[in-house]
């Protein structure tokens, strides 16, 4: 993956600069010492690596723009970064950069039952969000499978997903204000605890943006009562055409599951081996979870396996016990774990179309013996969502760049059926090169424009999201 | 002018000498008058895909509202983030457009629920101001690839360019509905009834409160769940004044619409605003504002009839005026979508 060449006349002024950041910010709050700076090298795309120039972890906003404005005098990129969490390089340093880490930033600033919403720092992880309000029986709905360690600021530079977004949306349908700091030390609060905020969707356009808008120190999150109860229930089946059919059909008839998740028999056989689930070895099964009060669960089960029914499935297993639906999901839960211990793997994010779904895993499976690697499928299939994980040997010479070339070609396949090239982990530097089969320079140009009003120098995140040849100009000055 | 496909549509903006009023179903006469020649989408019309097992459906943006609504009835589906009809309210004839309703945001009472219309549009097709062809988002609901541009053209109101395909994620009709009516006087007292069931796990799709009628309460779902949770909200709220349960669908929608069209104000003499606010203090605006209120969206919506200022249209920013970093922002991304200055100038203030 190829990074832009560090500037050679910022590492020169490195003392310079990290003097300057000294003055803005408490002694504990900058690192620059190489042996410390190694800690913040790369995020969970860790194939690729490059400790920062120095790294900051200010305290509040106040501190995050006065270094900031530091930054933006002395022309020096600036990598935010909440926990880390990014599968797709969003938090990767190049050698000249500051990287503005969120961690120390995580205190809930206002919990509001009434109007339903809680406003937190942005450092603070998703998970402990819905932490500080679900003994007042709330939670915040956006649930990415990093949870217990991703951070909030993450989830909105990444406009992350989860398992449950079928019936609650992703992060941006979640959001309804910020605190963010420009690179030039400006500070806006877009949005608040109102619905619709005047003028045009500034809120809308940030939320995604991979941290190449402004830094985002305070978010204003919607809060929703938790329901009365979830079930889950296991269907097999000898197909993954007859799962993805019954998912349609599903859909169609009126039941909005919170998550219908998919798996194929590789990741089957792989999760039983590890966590054993009690899972039946079946080509396809669906874990469907619904959500409400016993007798409204129990309306929606029964029409599931009604419609179930008519697909002919192997196993149609409901849970009767937490422990039952602890079961369920243990599987599912351990999948990526399990996969872990058979082989190196690398985890795609493209989504297609629910129609496509028996085309494009048949295709996979296809290319999958053309590419001579192994391929588990594991996805949210309410959405479309996939992460197929391609297997492969890190210490066989040629086999990683075999699996990137095979990846590729999958996240192609997504585009060409009317897809997208990542649903939910964001394009970074992983999917940066592939933009352009997805869009088109005019539609990658309007996207920039965008980035120029807000950052018109491109310090911020310069390297991600766009291929580098079609940012070239623009990262220059 | 009118256009029947996107050759024609960036062709007559690369070629236009002047401002362009741009418009769809012209229902919507919402901010600064403009001058202009009319750039009529009428023409960008029909439906190109839908797939009721995938909840998407793809269309020209100048297809009308109705024909759309029909389709999806069909299919016992709907755009779930209820668009308001406003016919009444603005006096205006004609029908609504779905690229109308995307570039206006216009999301009815069940945006408590469901979301805005913002949160259902999952691509766009548009040519900016120079004439360039531009896509963003796509026909799925989970896409993280590149920036929104998809969010910023809802409720853009045609000034950052001239969308001619939207794309719109659906959601089921509800096989049943009822709506509880709350006999419930004055702002605070609807606050607070309309935040304990929205408070409540219920997953309420509607609460609002019109003067002269009282509280309203909407659940929709499968037959006995909407019968369970109107009565543990029928108990929740008991409390909070005399209750009716309707349950008659074709009753469940005419009150709806009455809430979405705000027909009290219709025909009525004066200043209607539309107030977007934090739901718990809505009361006290309300208070401050006097006049005739109704509230939707468990008060985070406030509409008023105020009377008429003398020349409080010419005096008055149609939108909020943002502060001056904001307003910098969007200055600047309206100067680079749109460098000419010729779509819907300074409509939106």
């Amino acid at each position: 993956m190829e990074m832009p060449s560090p500037s050679a006349a910022i590492l020169s002024r490195k003392p310079a600069i990290v003097a300057r950041l000294r003055r803005v910010l408490p002694a504990d709050s900058v690192i620059d010492d190489s042996t410390e700076t190694r800690a913040y090298e790369c995020d969970a795309l860790s194939a690729y690596r490059c400790p920062p120039l120095a790294a900051i972890l200010p305290r509040s906003t106040a501190e995050v723009a006065a270094a900031l404005r530091v930054c933006h005098e002395e022309g020096v990129p600036v990598v935010p970064r909440g926990a880390g969490t990014s599968l797709a390089g969003g938090a990767l340093p190049t050698a000249d950069c500051v990287i503005l880490g969120l961690a120390r930033m995580t205190a809930v600033l206002e919990v509001d039952y009434a109007d339903r919403v809680i406003r937190v720092e942005a450092g603070r992880t998703n998970l402990s969000v819905t932490a500080a309000v679900e003994g007042d029986g709330f939670f915040y709905a956006p649930d990415p499978s990093s949870q217990l360690a991703c951070a909030i600021g993450g989830n909105i530079a990444m406009n992350s997903g989860g398992a449950h977004c079928l019936k609650y949306g992703v992060t941006t349908n979640n959001l309804l204000g910020v605190t963010m700091v420009m690179m030039d030390g400006t500070v806006i609060e877009i949005g608040g605890a109102h619905a619709d905020a005047a003028g045009l969707d500034l809120l809308g356009v940030i939320c995604g943006s991979e941290g190449q808008l402004g830094v985002v120190t305070e978010a204003t999150l919607r809060i929703l009562p938790r329901p009365e109860g979830a079930r889950p229930v296991l269907i097999a089946f000898g197909s993954s055409e007859v799962a993805g059919a019954c998912v349609a059909d599903i859909i169609k008839a009126g039941v909005l599951p919170v998550a219908i998740e998919f798996m194929d028999r590789p990741c089957i056989r792989a999760t039983e081996d590890f966590a054993h689930a009690g899972y039946p070895d079946c080509e396809a099964l669906l874990i469907i979870e619904v959500e409400g009060s016993g007798a409204e669960i129990d309306e929606q089960i029964g029409l599931i396996r009604q419609i179930a029914g008519r697909h002919d499935p192997a196993v149609f297993r409901e849970s009767g016990s937490e422990e039952e639906a602890r079961k369920i999901w243990l599987g599912r839960k351990a999948a990526f774990g399990a996969m872990g211990q058979i082989a190196d793997y690398m985890c795609l994010d493209g989504t297609i179309p629910v129609s496509s779904l028996p085309f494009v895993l048949r295709r996979i499976g296809e290319m999958s013996r053309d590419f001579g690697l192994g391929v588990a499928n594991v996805f949210h299939a309410g959405d479309g969502n996939m992460h197929p994980l391609i297997l492969y040997d890190a210490n066989k010479p040629g086999d990683l760049e075999r699996c990137e070339a095979f990846g590729a070609e999958i996240l192609k396949l997504c585009v060409a059926v009317g897809g997208c090239l990542t649903g939910e982990h964001g394009v970074g530097i992983e999917k940066r090169d592939l933009m352009g089969v997805q869009y088109s320079d005019a539609d990658m140009e309007a996207q920039m424009r965008v980035k120029d009003v807000f950052d018109p120098k491109w310090l911020l995140n310069p390297a991600k999201v766009f291929p580098l040849a079609l940012s070239a100009e623009r990262r220059a000055g | 002018m009118r256009v029947a496909s996107e050759e024609e549509l960036a062709e007559a903006i690369r070629s236009a000498a002047g401002p362009l009023r741009i418009r769809g179903g012209g229902t919507r006469p919402v901010g600064r008058p403009l001058a202009g020649e009319v750039l009529d989408l009428s023409g960008m019309a029909g439906i190109r895909l839908y797939e009721p097992g995938a909840l998407t459906l793809v269309a020209g943006a100048g297809t009308p509202l109705a024909e759309v609504e029909a389709v999806l009835a069909a299919e016992a589906q709907r755009l779930a983030f209820e668009p308001a009809d406003w016919r009444g309210l603005l006096g205006t004839e004609g029908g609504s457009t779905l690229g109308g309703i995307v570039a206006a945001n216009v999301s009815g009472p069940r945006r408590v629920q469901a979301g805005a219309c913002r949160d259902a549009l999952l691509g766009v097709r548009f040519v900016d101001g120079t004439g360039a062809l531009v896509k963003n988002g796509g026909r799925v609901m989970k896409n993280v690839t590149g920036y929104d541009l998809v969010k910023l053209m809802a409720g853009s109101w045609g000034t950052l360019g001239v969308m001619s395909e939207v794309a719109l994620r659906l959601l089921p009709a509800p096989a049943a509905v009822a709506v509880l009516c709350l006999g419930v006087e004055g702002a605070a007292a609807a606050g607070a009834a309309m935040t304990a069931a929205l408070g409540s796990p219920h997953d309420v799709t509607g609460a609002a409160w019109l003067p002269g009628q009282g509280g309203l309460i909407r659940v929709e779902g499968l037959a006995q769940s909407v019968t369970y949770r109107a009565g543990r909200l029928g108990s929740l709220l008991a409390g909070h004044g005399p209750l009716q349960v309707e349950r008659d669908p074709e009753a469940c929608a005419a009150i709806w619409r009455r809430v979405a069209e705000v027909a009290p104000f219709h025909g009525r003499a004066g200043d209607v605003w539309r107030i977007s606010a934090r739901p718990s203090v809505a009361p006290a605006i309300v208070a401050a504002l006097g006049g005739e209120v109704m509230l939707d969206w468990g008060g985070g919506l406030i509409w008023a009839l105020l009377p008429e200022g003398s020349d409080a249209r010419a005096r008055i920013a149609p939108f909020q005026p943002e502060p001056p970093a904001l307003a910098a922002l969007s200055a600047g991304i309206r100067a680079r979508f749109d460098p000419r200055g010729i779509l819907n100038p300074g409509l939106m203030g």
